[in-house]
């Protein structure tokens, strides 16, 4: 037990180590995600199985989803092309699929062990964890609900904003186009002097 | 961990890379509380974790969108172009 841990543990850290170390922002991601997941790992062998399954879950699934559609979203125009013709380079992958093949032969170990308890202590399960978040912190569960809503609101805000402004000039913009063009066949020469040939 | 992610933030000059510093220090410290409340066998540590989780996700939501409207007004990722509020 107290190996798989120093192993996760390792894992975590060498991940967080080459994710610092990455130049482009789709690795770092993917080893910040094998990071999350080694983390999770961690809370497995200390006892705390709710809080891997929250790592997983939140961590690694949401909010690593969001930072991909953010790069996705920010890599717009002719750079994409070289862009992807170097992540599909051979040579980036086997680092994150070589840990994350370690961190899943630590898991099957863990689930094929009977007692999957702690390093040491005994776990904490999800049971305690609810009936402590429920009981004296009830306060910090309202709190937390309401800093979601202002994030999302804000999120929102600042999202939607740039849309409307781009979208006024884009008006403007082909509202003066069009008055200054003058070029098609049908207005030709409407504008010369009447007395001029 | 908490001293990778630091290291981090304070190296790397894309914005992306330091949000996601930014998680790994949150992270980091998460995991100190979890291994604190697993020591002393309470669940207050993994309940800590808990509002640490959800702070990080709404600071992820306004920083990403945050990191969109500057990269759309500056066209660069590079947090020292963006130096405009400097008096």
């Amino acid at each position: 037990m107290h190996v798989l841990f120093y192993i996760a543990a390792a894992v975590a850290i060498f991940a967080t180590l080459m994710m610092l170390t990455r130049l482009n922002a789709v690795h770092a991601l993917l080893y910040l995600i094998v990071s999350l997941l080694a983390v999770a790992i961690v809370f497995f062998t200390i006892g705390a199985p709710f809080m891997a399954a929250l790592e997983v879950i939140i961590y690694a699934g949401a909010i690593m989803v969001l930072f991909v559609f953010v790069v996705m979203l920010l890599n717009l125009g002719k750079r994409q092309v070289a862009q992807e013709k170097a992540w599909q380079r051979p040579g980036m992958w086997p680092g994150p699929v070589i840990l994350a093949i370690i961190l899943i032969v630590e898991v099957a170990f863990l689930v094929g062990r009977p007692g999957g308890a702690a390093v040491g202590t005994q776990a904490i399960g999800p049971k305690q964890v609810g009936i402590a978040l429920f009981g004296p912190y009830l306060i910090g569960v309202e709190l937390a609900s309401f800093l979601l809503l202002g994030a999302l609101v804000g999120a929102y805000h600042l999202g939607v904003r740039k849309q409307e402004k781009l979208e006024k000039r884009n008006d403007k913009h082909t509202h003066e186009s069009g008055a200054a063009a003058g070029g098609d066949f049908v207005r030709a020469g409407a504008d010369r002097p009447a007395g001029t040939p | 961990m908490f001293a990778l992610g630091l290291t981090g933030l304070l190296v790397r000059r894309n914005l992306m890379l330091m949000l996601m510093s930014i998680e790994v220090m949150l992270n980091a410290a998460g995991l100190a509380f979890v291994v604190a409340g697993a020591r002393w066998m309470q669940p207050d540590g993994q309940i800590m974790f808990i509002f640490i989780l959800s702070s990080a996700a709404a600071e992820v939501a306004v920083g990403l969108a945050l990191v969109l409207q500057l990269y759309h007004h500056h066209k660069s990722l590079d947090a020292d172009a963006i130096s405009e509020m400097r008096g």
